[in-house]
C-alpha cells in the first residue's frame, strides 16, 4: 500500500543578494517525484546540497512546498481540513543527525518522550510515565533513564531517546536524516540494528537519509539518488547499489569505499565539484561533470524513463529524438509499480 | 636498517588543571614505518588517535605532556630536540593534515602566500620563486586554473579545494613523512574518492610515508599497507591490511569489522558491539575492552593484555592472542 506519494515537488529559496554573491533562487528540490510504501524504508542518498534535507522538511511539513503534491494515503495535503492535517503530522515523525542538539537539555527523559502525547493527546500525568516506560522498553534504555536528563547520556543513548520521542504517537513514517553520522562507528550497528528491529515489529515506513552509501543499500527496499534538486535514479536497493545505472549513480557507487583491500570498483572518477543550485547547468544537470556526456544534454533535459526495473533520467536511456514530434515518455509517479519495486532488494 | 619512523613505548597523558583528572590518551604505544609506507590508524573517538600524530609532531597542546617513551625519526631521537631544532623538521620533513583544512589556513593570506611560505621559511626562497613554485604545487594537487588561484583567499575556495591546498602545502617542502589526520571527513563521497586518489598518486611519485588517521575501514581498505587499531589509547592490534581484515587477532578488531555495513549486505542482522566506548579518565580495570567482549575471560577483568606476536609483523593486545 502507498503510504506517502510526492508528486513533482518543487521548493525555492529566494536569497538576498551577499558581498560576493548575487540574489536569485536556490533551486534546492526541482520537480522530485517518489512514493513510499507502508512498511518499508526509501534511502536517499546524494552528495551535500542536494536537496536530501529539504525534501525531507517538506514532508514534515517543516517547509512549505513552492510547487507540487504530497498524497498522504491517498489524500492530498493541501485539501485536509485541520484534523486531517493534526492526523498527518502526527503520522509522520523524524529522527535527526545530531541528538545533541535535538533534545532539550533542561527536560528530564520521561518529559521529553512524552511530549508529543501531551501536546497531542492531553495524557494524564500518571498515564504518562506508564507510556514513557513502555517507550524505553521498546529501544532497551533501563527503566532508570526516565528522570535523568540528555547529558546523563551517551550519543548512542541519546540517538534512542530521540527515536523513542519520535515513536510515542505511533506514527507511520519516520523521517531519519543522518541518523548514525554523528555516532562512533562501533555503535551505529546498534542503531541500525534497532531501526530494522522496529520496522519488522511496528510496520513503520522510513525515509532514510544518508551519505553512508553501504548503510543505505543494506537499510533500504527503494533508493533513490539525488543530483542539484534532481531525481536521477530511483529504483529497488540492491539493484541501485550493485548496478547502478545513471552515469552518476556510477560515480557515486563507484566512489564508495571499500569493505576488504581485495575489493575492487568500477574507476569511475568525476572531475570537478558540484555547481552551484543558484544555477544549475541547463540540460542534464550533470553534464558539466558526466564522464558520458553528448551533445544533446547540455541543450535538453532527460526524462525519468524505466529501465532495468528502474527509473533513471539520462539520455543514455531515453529514447533518442528523431523524425516527428518527439514527446518524451515520462513515467509517472503512479507507475513506479512495476514488479521488481516490490519484490527487490529486500533488506 | 632503520625505519624511517619508530615509536617506542610512548605515553601520553592530559592532566587538568589541579590534577583531578588525568587522561592517558596514548598508552605505551609502539610501532614502526618504514619509508614510503601508508600506515592506517583507526579508532572510535576519542581513542586517541590525534594525540598520537601530535605527539610525533611535538605539537601537543599544553596540560598534555609525553610521560614516557621515544619517538626517533630517520634514527633521530625527537623528544630530545629543541624547540628550534622542531620547528625546522616540521613542514620540511614531516608534515600534518589536519582535518578541518580552514583551521590550517589563513583567512588573511591568499593561496599563493600560503602554499609558497614554507618555502620561503625552510628554503629561503624569494617570493617570486616561492609564488612559481606555489603554481606548480597547486597543478600537482589537480586544482584548475593556479594562475587564478594563488591569488585568491581561502573563503573563496569549496571544502574539497582548501583541502587540496592544505595538501599542497604539506607536500611543498617534499617531506618523508606525511601524516593526515581525517582529511576527508568533511569530504562528500565522489570528492573524497578524488582526494584518496591524489593522496595516493603523491605518495607514490614521492615516495612518502604516510600515516592516515581515519575512523573509516574502508579508507583503509582502499589507502593502506598496514593498519594500526586503537582503544581506549592502546593500540590493540596492528598488522599487514590484507591480514586484518581476513584474520583479525583481537575481538574488538573482529566486532569493528562485522559491525559495518557492506553495499551487498544480505544479513539480517549487523553484528552491533554492545555497550559504548569508555572514558580514558575511569577506565575499567584489565583489558579495556573486557565489558564490551563477547570473549572475555577472568584474566581479562584483573590484568591488561601484552603486546603479543600473533604471526610476523601483526601483533595484538588481547589474552586470546597468546594461544
Ligand atoms: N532555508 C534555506 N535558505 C536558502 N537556501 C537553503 C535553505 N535550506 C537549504 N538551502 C539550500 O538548498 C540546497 C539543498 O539543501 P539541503 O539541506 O536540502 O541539502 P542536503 O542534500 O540535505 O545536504 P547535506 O548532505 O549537506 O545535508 C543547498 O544548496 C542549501 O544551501
Ligand atoms: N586538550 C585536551 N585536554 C584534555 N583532554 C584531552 C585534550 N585533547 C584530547 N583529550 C582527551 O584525550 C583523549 C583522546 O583524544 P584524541 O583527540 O587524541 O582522540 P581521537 O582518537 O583523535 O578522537 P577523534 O576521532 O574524535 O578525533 C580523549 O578522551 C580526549 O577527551
Ligand atoms: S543525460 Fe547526458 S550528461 Fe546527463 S547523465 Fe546522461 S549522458 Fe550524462
Ligand atoms: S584481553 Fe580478554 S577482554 Fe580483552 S579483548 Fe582479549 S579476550 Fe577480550
Ligand atoms: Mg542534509
Ligand atoms: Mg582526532
Amino acid at each position: 500500500m502507498t503510504l506517502l506519494e510526492v508528486d513533482n515537488l518543487v521548493k525555492h529559496f529566494p536569497v538576498k543578494g551577499g558581498f560576493f554573491t548575487g540574489g536569485g533562487v536556490v533551486r534546492a528540490v526541482d520537480g522530485v517525484s517518489f512514493r513510499i510504501e507502508a512498511g518499508r524504508t526509501v534511502g536517499v542518498v546524494g552528495e551535500s546540497g542536494c536537496g536530501k534535507t529539504t525534501t525531507a522538511k517538506v514532508v514534515l511539513g517543516l517547509e512549505t512546498p513552492t510547487s507540487g503534491t504530497l498524497r498522504f494515503e491517498g489524500a492530498d495535503l493541501q485539501t485536509l481540513d485541520a484534523a486531517g492535517r493534526r492526523r498527518y503530522r502526527r503520522s509522520v515523525q523524524a529522527v535527526f543527525q545530531d541528538p545533541f542538539a535535538s533534545l532539550n537539555p533542561r527536560m528530564r527523559v520521561g518529559a521529553i518522550i512524552t511530549e508529543p502525547l501531551v501536546v497531542h493527546e492531553q495524557l494524564a500525568r500518571g498515564e504518562a510515565r506508564e507510556r514513557a516506560l513502555r517507550l524505553l522498553d521498546v529501544v532497551s534504555l533501563p527503566e532508570r533513564s526516565i528522570d535523568l536528563f540528555p547529558h546523563e547520556f551517551s550519543g548512542g543513548q541519546r540517538q534512542r531517546i530521540a527515536i523513542a520521542r519520535a515513536l510515542a504517537l505511533e506514527p507511520k513514517l519516520i523521517v531519519l536524516d543522518e541518523p548514525v553520522s554523528a555516532l562512533d562507528v562501533s555503535i551505529r550497528a546498534q542503531i541500525l540494528n534497532l531501526l530494522r528491529d522496529l520496522q519488522a515489529r511496528l510496520g513503520l515506513a522510513y525515509l532514510f537519509i544518508t551519505h553512508d552509501l553501504a548503510a543505505v543499500a543494506y537499510m533500504s527496499h527503494t533508493v533513490a539518488v539525488m543530483y542539484l534538486g534532481k531525481l536521477v535514479e530511483f529504483g529497488p536497493a540492491r539493484a541501485v547499489a550493485t548496478a547502478p545505472q545513471h552515469p552518476y549513480t556510477r560515480a557515486l557507487f563507484a566512489a564508495a569505499l571499500p569493505s576488504h583491500p581485495d575489493e575492487r570498483r568500477e574507476d569511475v572518477t568525476l572531475v570537478g565539484e558540484v555547481p552551484s543550485p543558484l544555477a544549475p547547468p541547463p540540460g542534464c544537470r550533470f553534464h558539466t561533470r558526466c564522464p558520458v556526456v553528448m551533445e544533446r544534454c547540455a541543450r535538453e533535459e532527460p526524462p525519468l524513463v524505466h529501465t532495468d526495473g528502474r527509473l533513471v533520467a539520462c539520455h543514455l536511456y531515453s529514447p533518442t529524438p528523431g523524425v516527428g514530434p518527439w514527446q518524451p515518455q515520462r513515467a509517472a509517479p503512479g507507475s513506479l509499480t512495476s514488479p521488481s519495486f516490490t519484490t527487490g532488494g529486500a533488506p | 636498517m632503520t625505519p624511517l619512523l619508530e615509536i617506542d613505548r610512548l605515553t601520553t597523558r592530559y592532566v587538568s588543571a589541579r590534577g583531578a583528572r588525568v587522561v592517558e590518551a596514548v598508552s605505551d604505544i609502539s610501532f614502526r614505518l618504514e619509508a614510503g609506507e601508508t600506515l592506517g590508524i583507526v579508532g572510535e573517538s576519542g581513542s586517541g588517535k590525534t594525540t598520537l600524530a601530535l605527539s610525533i609532531m611535538r605539537l601537543l597542546p599544553p596540560g598534555a605532556r609525553i610521560a614516557a617513551g621515544a619517538v626517533r625519526f630517520e634514527g633521530e631521537d625527537l623528544l630530545a630536540k629543541s624547540d628550534g631544532e622542531m620547528r625546522r623538521l616540521r613542514g620540511k620533513r614531516i608534515a600534518m593534515i589536519l582535518q578541518d583544512p580552514m583551521a590550517s589556513l589563513n583567512p588573511l593570506f591568499t593561496v599563493g602566500d600560503q602554499v609558497g611560505e614554507s618555502l620561503r621559511v625552510h628554503e629561503g626562497a624569494s617570493r617570486r620563486t616561492a609564488w612559481t613554485r606555489a603554481r606548480e604545487l597547486l597543478t600537482a594537487v589537480k586544482i584548475p586554473a593556479p594562475e587564478a588561484r594563488v591569488r585568491e583567499y581561502p573563503h573563496q575556495l569549496s571544502g574539497g579545494m582548501r583541502q587540496r591546498i592544505v595538501g599542497a602545502i604539506a607536500i611543498s617542502c617534499e617531506p618523508r613523512l606525511l601524516i593526515a589526520d581525517e582529511p576527508t571527513t568533511s569530504l562528500d563521497v565522489t570528492i573524497q574518492a578524488q582526494y584518496l586518489n591524489l593522496l595516493r598518486d603523491l605518495q607514490r611519485e614521492h615516495g612518502l610515508a604516510l600515516i592516515f588517521i581515519t575512523h573509516n575501514l574502508g579508507i583503509v581498505a582502499r589507502m593502506c599497507d598496514r593498519v594500526a587499531v586503537m582503544y581506549a589509547g592502546r593500540l590493540v592490534e596492528i598488522g599487514p591490511v590484507r591480514r586484518i581484515f581476513d584474520a583479525p587477532a583481537h575481538p574488538y578488531t573482529r566486532a569493528l569489522l562485522e559491525s559495518i555495513p557492506r553495499l551487498a549486505d544480505a544479513r539480517a542482522r549487523l553484528t552491533a558491539i554492545d555497550g559504548q566506548p569508555p572514558d580514558l579518565a575511569a577506565l575499567p580495570v584489565g583489558c579495556a575492552f573486557h565489558p564490551r567482549c563477547p570473549k572475555v575471560e577472568d584474566r581479562c577483568r584483573r590484568e591488561v593484555p601484552t603486546d603479543i606476536a600473533v604471526a610476523e609483523d601483526h601483533r595484538a593486545r588481547c589474552w586470546l592472542a597468546a594461544r
